[in-house]
């Protein structure tokens, strides 16, 4: 060893010893561990557009095939119907509905980086809630070329664009309050596979509703699940903004639907979270 | 340090028995006479990092960790050795917050493990057994997080970032995906990302599990480093023998749960016995008791057949020696001097080795049968 090489080394030493030793951890604030933990799920997206483009691709394909199939036999016995404005919340709601990154969690879990989580001072809340303010950026941005591939068809959105803000909102919250079950599964189960089939719940929800024609179409046994079923009121209160304009009423039974299965998928997510972070 | 009585666990006895224990020695001895425990000393000299009594950790019935007692000073690197399944990850998974303790109470950086976990999280820094990492973030962006999580400031991190790069030497792959890592630089970014926040004291879940000699010496030459240059307390499981014996100031032995020996790891070896010169000569030994047992430093010698042993205080001064007075009585074929090993140790506490082949992946110079390290003189 030279004597350069004692003096860098010295130097280092000394300089390890000295700022290292200025550098002490403090809990960071609530909001800024949430930022933290969505600004890593957000940087995975792109990474991993295998999670996202299908989805996109779903939505535009059953959009545009749906159209096809419906519009002249829905068109011509109903009067001033518009297939393409009808089936716009329908897309948006396949679109988005499962979209989370409750995947990427349990690859955390596999991969021990959970545990390094947990690790840090971070609040357990905020590992959760960082995802999901994730996933709601990431629902709203998919239903941007939907709308767009909508308003390119000629569909009108009669609320205006307040009105659009507004739908890309309630798909987002949608997205979230759906999403729960995901995480819920996650976190319960920290199997992948158990994650990917939870979007299979959605399915009954979304065949047993007026996904297709309007409600007042649907007969017997359909017509009388469709009134409780959750996505009915999101799809009717998406439909008011792009048909009806600013329809409270509707508005309203939208919101209070996304917040009953959120309250639910909430509940079993935090309890999930509860039982994988517990120390006894 | 003595002291008589029985009770569900064994005897303990004061007076040291064969094998002639250190000077302040502790051991423990089971129904059956096997010894069950052994410390020395029992304590650290500096006031305490980790300090655990009674620490009990069960799962579904099962106790993964029994009653255990630790002190380990500041500053210290202490080795916690055991083979698998004998406690070593779950001891550091409750003494680092991620289980709670069944029973027992154990304070990390003054602070209760149980009743105070995020003061314990924001002191300490943990490298688990596998690199927990996420394969897809760059290490920047890993090592960025890490310092967010633990509130520091975009400067502080800048300055973390550039006193790690130097300490961890991970160099320009830091802006590469983690999953394009070898296996060593994951050992070391893991290992940066537990430093990030400058903790007191570190937990090293078997560090070089998996790695390569190569990979491995460094990451000791990293640990003794951070020891040395910043004073940081390292507590290091392992289930190499030589791992324990090169970093560890103190070594805890620990076996299905129970801490069976601590002390220094010369302190440990001396305690269970001498060391053993055997000899083989070209012809039978029967003479060879006479030319060497009034040697200075032998305490005995046995011969049979073609071959001595020598029991010797101190067999790398006493070979020489040995070695001239047997060629007096015949020429001498092949020569071995035996030191004790912590396998040893682990040996007469448990009767088990502690790995089946008592050493560990590029463990050079230790004998493979019988765990002991040798010097052998042949011709």
């Amino acid at each position: 060893m030279t004597a350069l090489d004692l003096n860098v080394g010295a130097e280092i030493g000394a300089r390890i010893g000295t700022e290292i030793g200025t550098v002490r951890a403090k809990p960071a604030p609530a909001p800024r561990d949430v930022v933290s933990i969505a600004g890593r799920a957000l940087r995975g997206v792109p990474r991993e557009l295998e999670t996202v483009i299908p989805p996109i691709f779903i939505a535009l394909f059953f959009f545009v095939v749906n159209i096809g199939t419906l519009q002249s036999i829905t068109e011509r016995h109903i009067k001033g119907f518009d297939i393409k404005a009808f089936m716009l919340p329908t897309a948006i709601l396949i679109g988005v509905t499962g979209v989370s990154r409750a995947g990427s969690l349990v690859l955390d879990i596999q991969d021990g980086y959970f545990d390094r989580l947990l690790l840090t001072p971070v609040r357990r809340l905020a590992i959760l809630m960082g995802h999901m303010v994730a996933d709601v950026a990431v629902a709203c941005l998919l239903t941007v070329p939907i709308l767009l591939l909508a308003l390119a068809l000629g569909v009108g959105i009669e609320s205006g664009p307040i009105g659009v803000v507004a739908f890309i909102a309630m798909a987002g919250l949608w997205s979230l309050a759906f999403a729960g079950f995901g995480y819920a599964i996650a976190l319960k189960t920290g199997n992948p596979a158990a994650v990917n089939s939870s979007f299979l719940l959605f399915f009954p929800f979304l065949f047993m509703t007026s996904s297709y024609v309007p409600r007042g179409q649907l007969t017997g046994w359909l017509n009388g699940i469709a009134a409780w079923n959750p996505v009915t009121y999101v799809l009717e209160g998406q439909r008011s903004l792009v048909t009806h304009g600013w329809q409270w009423a509707d508005l309203g039974k939208a919101l209070l639907a996304i917040s009953v299965v959120g309250l639910l998928s909430m509940s079993l997510c935090l309890a999930a979270l509860r039982g994988r972070t517990r120390r006894g | 340090m003595a002291s008589f009585g029985a009770d569900d666990a064994g005897m303990n006895i004061t007076a040291a028995p064969t094998g002639l224990p250190a000077a302040g020695a502790e051991m423990t001895f089971g129904r059956h006479g096997r010894r069950t425990g052994m410390t020395q000393p029992s304590t650290p000299t500096r006031p305490a990092a980790i300090s655990a009594q009674g620490l009990v950790r069960e799962f579904n019935g099962l106790t993964a960790v029994d009653h255990l007692d630790l002190d380990v000073g500041r500053g210290e690197i202490y080795g916690f050795l055991g083979p698998n399944g004998a406690g070593k990850s779950t001891t550091v998974r409750v003494l680092c917050t991620l289980l709670s303790p069944t029973a027992g109470r154990a304070v990390v950086a003054g602070y209760d493990v149980a009743t105070q976990p995020g003061k314990v999280r924001l002191r300490i820094g943990v490298a688990l057994q596998e690199a927990a990492l996420d394969p897809k973030q760059t290490g920047i962006e890993l090592l960025r997080l890490q310092g967010r999580l633990y509130g520091l400031s975009r400067s502080e991190i800048d300055g973390r970032l550039a006193d790690l790069g130097q300490l961890i030497d991970i160099g320009d792959a830091l802006g590469r995906p983690i999953k394009t890592y070898s296996g060593g630089m994951k050992r070391r970014l893991d290992l940066a990302a537990a430093l990030v926040h400058n903790p007191e004291v570190l937990f090293l879940d078997e560090p070089t599990s998996g790695l390569d000699p190569v990979s491995r010496a460094r990451m000791w030459e990293e640990v003794r480093r951070l020891n040395r240059e910043l004073d940081m307390t390292i507590f290091l499981t392992t289930q190499y023998l030589e791992e324990a014996d090169e970093l560890a100031d103190r070594v805890g032995i620990i076996n299905d749960g129970r801490l069976v020996a601590q002390g220094t790891p010369d302190g440990l070896k001396r305690s269970i016995g001498n060391d053993l010169i055997v000899a083989r000569l070209d012809a039978s030994a029967a003479r060879a008791r006479e030319a060497v047992e009034s040697l200075p430093g032998v305490l005995s010698v046995e011969a049979k057949g073609d071959e001595v042993v020598v029991t010797a205080i101190d067999g790398a001064e006493a070979i020489g020696a040995v070695a001239v007075a047997l060629n007096t009585v015949a020429a001498v074929r092949h020569l071995t001097l035996r030191t004790p090993t912590l396998d040893d140790v682990f040996l007469e506490l448990t009767g088990n080795h502690i790995q089946p082949n008592g050493r560990g992946p590029g463990e050079a110079g230790t004998d493979e049968t019988t765990g002991r390290e040798t010097v052998e003189v042949g011709r």
